[in-house]
């Protein structure tokens, strides 16, 4: 079975964003970039997909400007085996990366897709529920534990508001990982030297017959009120105090 | 314009989740209808009819929806969203996983996560862990947007007696079926309706210290909460992760104990009314958006809260 797993760049989970001041978006020149860790979540588990015999290759795709062939390498020294980098500059929207996915799905049959299920920038959670519909394929979001099953079905245990849930699905099919399905592991100096020589394929959005053009705009982005530092008490006996006749909340 | 609303409810009832939706759609403006789609949802359905400024419930009673697959509620949406205007879910799990399903298929950019209603087809959504607040405008002719619930008020369950119809049912689509659940029944209330949440991080070192907070849960009638950090060690199940990731809460306190405050973290709680931080730990950023901050072990000040709150 062929697995296919999408990459986003965005701004590393560490850096502490700040929006621009002319309110068009958040500063993203000299700002570290790494690959989404929902996104390496799935990179993970395709990789132990293929460590267990279940996967045969691993195609990492990742959508977006030039620097983007970077996530594609760092995703292919955890072990995919080749890239595909569908290039373009516009603004790209959940629905739009989902019919892009959708095509280059139809060139390459996976049994599997794995996305993440939100990117940590944009925080819309759809790709992957999206890329599905348009597939006609089943679902199966939020994934803490992928199980294959020899008749073309998997069973996925899906982290839900109130504990875990088990489906089971039909291959094909497309997961997006939650956090606990595996911790991604780091790629060895060896394996990314070896990532260097391992093809990426550029396509782009017209060869695919995908528009790619945003239906939302943003019409400004802005920083929320920031809340101040209170006071620091000395002891229980003061909190509740204060809990009960300041601030009346007991 | 009217608005579809898309019930969270387990068939007997409504979620409060719901509620607060409702209220994002009377700032949309239009009639606003309720969609119950499950087996057995005649409780639900009819609590959906009281909330006050329902003017429809539309019942879809079906096997294919006992499980809410997204595959078949889905299919349900589509066939239905023609009629409106704007198609509206909470932001819970259940919403995140359906809604987007339903969208691609109906050829529509969803917007997610709502947190203002600014007009019909202009909204408010925090991005980057809640960093960034975006206005965005739809040029979609069918909205179909998420709600996050924190940031509307809940609307009155009482008040309303809408008419309740059968919806045709859209059939399985016959692609997942349920297999299981693990769901952990607790006396408490839920977390993201909980008036006090108190909430554990790594600091707590083991699921078995939650009892401390379950201790001062009780007197509070709190829910408990955690950090990733308490999740991923095993210490607490999954459904109790409040952050960008987790649960959004906004409760009238929010007290979190040996949490350090990473913007992951801040990002599910820090609309909360009134915050407490425990830390042994002066510089933790918690500090920076607690309303009272108490520097201290909790393995000492935790026990000692219990006893402050049973003294009246
Ligand atoms: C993609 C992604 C998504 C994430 N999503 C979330 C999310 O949704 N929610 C979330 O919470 N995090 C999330 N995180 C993780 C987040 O970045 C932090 O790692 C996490 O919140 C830290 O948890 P913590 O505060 O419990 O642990 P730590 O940061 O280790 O803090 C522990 C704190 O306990 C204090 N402490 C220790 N012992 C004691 C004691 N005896 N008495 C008093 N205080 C003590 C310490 O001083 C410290 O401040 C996410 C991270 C990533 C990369």
């Amino acid at each position: 079975m062929k697995v296919l797993v999408a990459v986003k760049r965005v701004v590393d989970a560490n850096v502490k964003v700040r929006v621009k001041s002319d309110g068009t978006g958040v500063e993203t020149q000299n700002v570290k970039m790494s690959m989404n860790p929902f996104c390496e979540i799935a990179v993970e588990e395709a990789v132990r997909l293929k460590e267990a015999g279940k996967a045969t290759e691993i195609v990492a795709v990742s959508l977006g400007g030039a620097s983007c062939a970077e996530t594609i390498r760092t995703a292919l020294a955890m072990g995919a085996d080749r890239g595909i980098h569908v290039q373009t500059d516009v603004e790209l929207q959940p629905l739009a990366v989902a019919k892009l996915l959708k095509a280059v799905v139809d060139k390459e049959q996976p049994g599997l897709c794995i996305l993440g299920k939100q990117a940590i920038d944009d925080d819309s959670n759809q790709t992957g529920q999206m890329l599905s519909a348009l597939l006609g394929w089943p679902q199966a979001t939020y994934a803490s534990k992928l199980v294959i099953n020899g008749d073309n079905t998997a069973n996925v245990t899906r982290e839900v508001d109130g504990g875990l849930e088990t489906i089971q699905v039909k291959t094909p099919f497309v997961m997006t990982t939650d956090l606990r399905l595996n911790e991604p592991r780091y790629a060895s100096l060896p394996n990314i030297m070896k990532a260097k020589k391992k093809p990426i394929e550029a396509l782009t959005p017209e060869a695919l017959g995908v528009d790619p053009a945003p239906r939302l705009k943003t019409l400004k982005v802005v920083e929320p009120s920031k809340r101040s530092a209170g006071v620091k008490v000395k002891s229980a006996a003061e909190l509740v105090d204060k809990l009960r006749n300041e601030a009346k909340v007991i | 314009m009217s608005v579809l609303i898309i019930a969270e409810h387990d068939n007997a009832t409504l979620k409060p989740a719901t509620l607060h939706v409702v209220t994002a759609a009377q700032k949309i403006g239009g009639g606003i209808h309720i969609l119950v789609a499950g087996q057995g949802v005649d409780g639900a359905a009819a609590a959906a009819a009281k909330v006050a400024g329902v003017a429809k419930v539309l019942k879809a009673d079906h096997a294919a929806y006992a499980n809410q697959l997204a595959e078949n509620v889905a299919k349900l949406i589509v066939a239905l969203a023609p009629n409106y205007s704007h198609v509206l879910a909470a932001a819970t799990v259940n919403g995140k996983n359906i809604m987007p399903r339903a969208a691609a298929l109906l050829d529509v950019q969803q917007i997610s996560e709502i947190s203002a209603v600014e007009s019909p087809d202009t909204f408010v959504r925090p991005t980057y862990a809640g960093n960034a607040l975006a206005t965005v405008q739809s040029s979609d002719k069918i909205k179909l947007i998420t709600v996050r619930a924190t940031a509307f008020d809940i609307a009155p369950a009482e008040g309303g007696s809408a008419a309740i119809e059968s919806a045709a049912a859209a059939g399985d689509a016959g692609l997942s079926k349920f297999i299981g659940q693990e769901v952990q029944k607790t006396e408490r209330p839920e977390l993201t309706s909980a008036r006090v949440v108190v909430s554990g991080g790594r600091g707590m070192q083991s699921g078995d210290n939650f009892k401390l907070l379950e201790a001062v849960a009780d007197k509070l009638n709190a829910a408990v909460g955690a950090s990733r950090a308490a999740v991923d060690a095993g210490f607490v199940p999954n459904d109790y992760q409040v952050g960008q990731t987790g649960k959004i809460v906004a409760p009238e306190l929010y007290i979190a104990v040996g949490i350090s405050g990473a913007i992951q973290h801040l990002a599910g709680m820090k609309d909360s009314k009134v915050i407490v931080a425990i830390n042994k730990d002066e510089d933790a950023p918690i500090f920076q958006v607690a309303d009272y901050g108490l520097v201290a072990d909790l393995f000492q000040a935790v026990p000692e809260l219990t006893q402050a709150l049973e003294k009246k």
